[in-house]
């Protein structure tokens, strides 16, 4: 029963409190501006590592922007705030996502993940006026007419060829196989791989050797490869989760050759799933390795970590697209409404890359794999895994 | 052909285990439960937690897991699925539950352990090796303590007294009932049964597979399949169901594996056609 005045009461702090949520607002708003940046990407299910290392990296970098004042672009300081869909590694939900982000009045998003989703949001992109930086490596994205997606990493038909040649010449490999989930991103970078290893002179022992991805015990799959003896494994387009299981299954089958893969992997997952059978394996990372990594990514490490309790070292890659975007609408303050203008400054931009030591440059790439720039420069360093962390084995560039 | 064989061995007595709660739970209350991949990876991750995180015994740590698991799917049962039984005039609700709890339970799984893949030191380190077979200790040991609890619960449920209540609800639920058999409590101890059995794989399998969140939908899936070939709600079909498929996967893994992943193709098509041919599966028939 609610009498007259518990009634006065309770409209009391009703009112109180939407008035103070209106100050908060009136207040944040008079400081800064907003500027919403996207992501459509995977962070739920099997694949759930590879999203939820994206936005954990720009909700990170976003909060630590907005503590310092927002990021000023031409006469505006701005506030970022990351607006996030789980397209759930399905394309259906990935072009719904990019359509909630031109709702949302969104130029710049970060993802899709995966090769069948960023192939899907092309035409919503292209049409809506979106640029959007994929995970995804098919060439048609980047390659004129195209000209909306920019690249986010390095693809593997960029390192594979650096890995190979380097272990060739190095470690004296001949012989190779390569193993691949049954999925299109993994069965396209094992397709690229073999014919690099085949245009380096190296003897391809096994190329149609596959898993489905949701495969839990590797043994019986891996049993008739490492029966070949190839001096190199290669686990093509491998997912973080799906990377110890294969490693442990290969060294305990009694494989005793070289691992590696053209993704990006965590130590810790590699320590946890595999142990000491891990040590050796040779995969693609970002700059965090102690030989590179500057103060700034040392700090990003920390304040990542503490938000949310544990760092993912696929995120050494992952920081940089938000950078890329925010430092080129620094460039060009007109493109921040207006992609046509981010276009125009892709081929000039040039700012310092803050992650890691030395002279790096923030640029964009891609010419010689796309014809256009069309890619942004992350630092290409080959890791290997040895005592629950990553050595650099070296460190390569794209372009 | 050895190395073969004994894969297909050890992944049938994984695959049998999980399968086994799956056609309990079936069989009693003719429920499809779709959680019961998630609650393999509940089970996983307590297990972790346990053994990797606070360091306690792994034993103590799979008990956890079944323990655990247990009172999941006996409040489960108490607050979910019994009430929809009793309102509902359509079977279907039980299923939209069931899909409803397995999204509710990877979405907690994902808040609470995060995204990425774990795994635990090795219970048993070393590997057998000789001339025909390669085969890791952890492995041999999981594969036996596999086989111990399924003839444990085969026997559970042939000779104890809750056993045989759950044994005549398969049966015949109405006669069950008319007997003396009290339907709701054995409803529920065959519900939280059947998820510890989801938990304690789970947990077991941690030491080999690892775990993520995300993985309880597949896992789901190929219990299905062993359930559909070995026969609804018959815990030998089950059992068979379970070391039918995973000695087909070992066997096709090897022989095929020059032809590109077709394994589970034909896998697939082969069950097309068997169903088509025995609808109900190898025994398909009631529990008894």
């Amino acid at each position: 029963m609610i009498n007259r005045r518990s009634a006065v009461t309770f409209m009391a702090l009703g009112t109180a409190s939407v008035l103070s949520i209106m100050a908060g607002a009136f207040s944040a708003n008079a400081a800064n501006k907003e500027l919403k940046i996207g992501f459509v990407g995977v962070t739920s299910g099997p694949a759930a590592a590879w999203g939820t290392s994206n936005v954990r990296s720009m909700q990170t970098r976003a909060e630590w922007i907005n503590e310092m004042g927002g990021v000023k672009i031409g006469g505006e300081t701005y506030d970022i705030n990351i607006i996030t869909f789980d397209d759930q590694k399905d394309p259906k939900r990935a072009i719904a996502g990019m359509e909630k982000m031109a709702q949302e009045g969104i130029h710049y998003v970060v993802g899709p993940n995966v090769d069948d989703g960023a192939a899907a949001v092309r035409p919503v992109a292209e049409a809506k006026g979106i640029i959007y930086f994929p995970y995804a490596f098919p060439k048609p994205l980047y390659v004129a007419p195209a000209s909306n997606a920019i690249l986010g990493m390095i693809a593997n038909y960029q390192s594979g060829p650096a890995i190979y040649k380097f272990l060739k010449e190095k470690k004296g490999v001949k012989t190779i196989a390569f193993v691949a989930a049954n999925e299109s991103d993994p069965l396209s970078q094992r397709e690229g791989g073999v014919a690099a290893a085949k245009a380096l002179g190296l003897q391809v022992v096994a190329e149609k050797d596959t898993y489905q991805n949701d495969t839990r015990d590797f043994t019986p799959v891996l049993t008739p490869v490492v029966k070949l003896k190839p001096d190199l494994l290669v686990l093509s387009g491998v997912a973080p989760g799906n990377a110890p299981l294969l490693i442990r299954a290969a060294r305990e089958l009694g494989y005793k050759g070289l691992i590696s893969t053209e993704t990006a992997h965590d130590a810790k997952v590699l320590q946890e799933g595999a142990g000491e059978l891990a040590d050796g394996f040779i995969s693609v990372g970002g700059a965090s390795t102690p030989e590179i990594a500057s103060d700034m990514m040392k700090e990003f490490v920390r304040r990542y970590t503490k938000k949310f309790g544990e760092y993912n070292d696929e995120s050494n890659t992952k920081v940089y697209a938000l950078d890329y975007i925010l430092e080129t609408l620094k460039a060009n303050p007109a493109a921040i409404n207006n992609v046509e203008e981010f276009k125009r400054t892709v081929d000039t931009f040039s700012a310092p890359n803050p992650y890691v030591k030395g002279e790096g440059k923030l640029k964009y790439v891609g010419t010689a794999s796309f014809g256009q720039k069309r890619q942004i420069a992350v630092p290409m360093v080959v890791n290997t895994y040895k005592d629950g962390k990553f050595e650099t084995l070296f460190v390569g560039e794209v372009d | 052909m050895e190395q073969v064989f004994a894969n297909g061995l050890y992944l049938g007595a994984q695959y049998a285990l999980i399968a086994l709660g799956l056609t309990l739970i079936f069989a009693l209350m003719n429920v499809l439960n779709f959680a019961h991949g998630q609650m393999y990876v509940l089970g996983g991750f307590i297990t972790y937690t346990v053994y990797a995180r606070l360091g306690l015994p792994f034993v103590v740590a799979l008990f956890a897991s079944g323990v655990t698991l247990a009172t999941v799917g006996a409040l489960i049962e108490k607050f979910l699925f019994r009430p929809v039984i009793r309102r509902s005039v359509r079977e279907e609700s039980t299923m939209l539950l069931a899909a409803a709890i397995a999204f509710l339970l990877d979405a907690l799984i994902l808040l609470l352990f995060g995204e990425k893949q774990r795994g635990v030191p090795k219970i048993v380190k070393g590997v057998f090796t000789s001339d025909a077979l390669i085969m890791p200790y952890d492995r041999i040991l999981v594969g036996i303590l596999a086989i111990a609890f399924i003839a444990a619960f085969v026997l559970f449920m042939q000779y104890s007294k809750p056993g045989r209540a759950m044994r005549a609800l398969a049966q015949d639920r109405v006669a069950a009932q008319l007997m003396g058999v009290r339907v709701d409590r054995y409803s529920m101890i065959g519900f939280a049964l059947g998820a510890m059995l989801a938990g304690v794989v789970g947990g077991l399998l941690v030491a080999i597979t690892g775990i993520s969140s995300g993985i309880g939908g597949p896992i789901s899936i190929k219990a299905f399949m062993m359930v559909m070939i070995g026969g609804a709600g018959v815990v030998g079909g089950a059992i068979a169901g379970g070391f039918i498929l995973g000695m087909l996967e070992s066997v096709g893994l090897s022989a095929l594996h020059d032809y590109g992943d077709i394994t589970y193709l034909v896998i697939f098509a082969a069950l097309m056609v068997f169903l088509s041919l025995r609808p109900n599966g190898l025994m398909g028939k009631p529990w008894g």
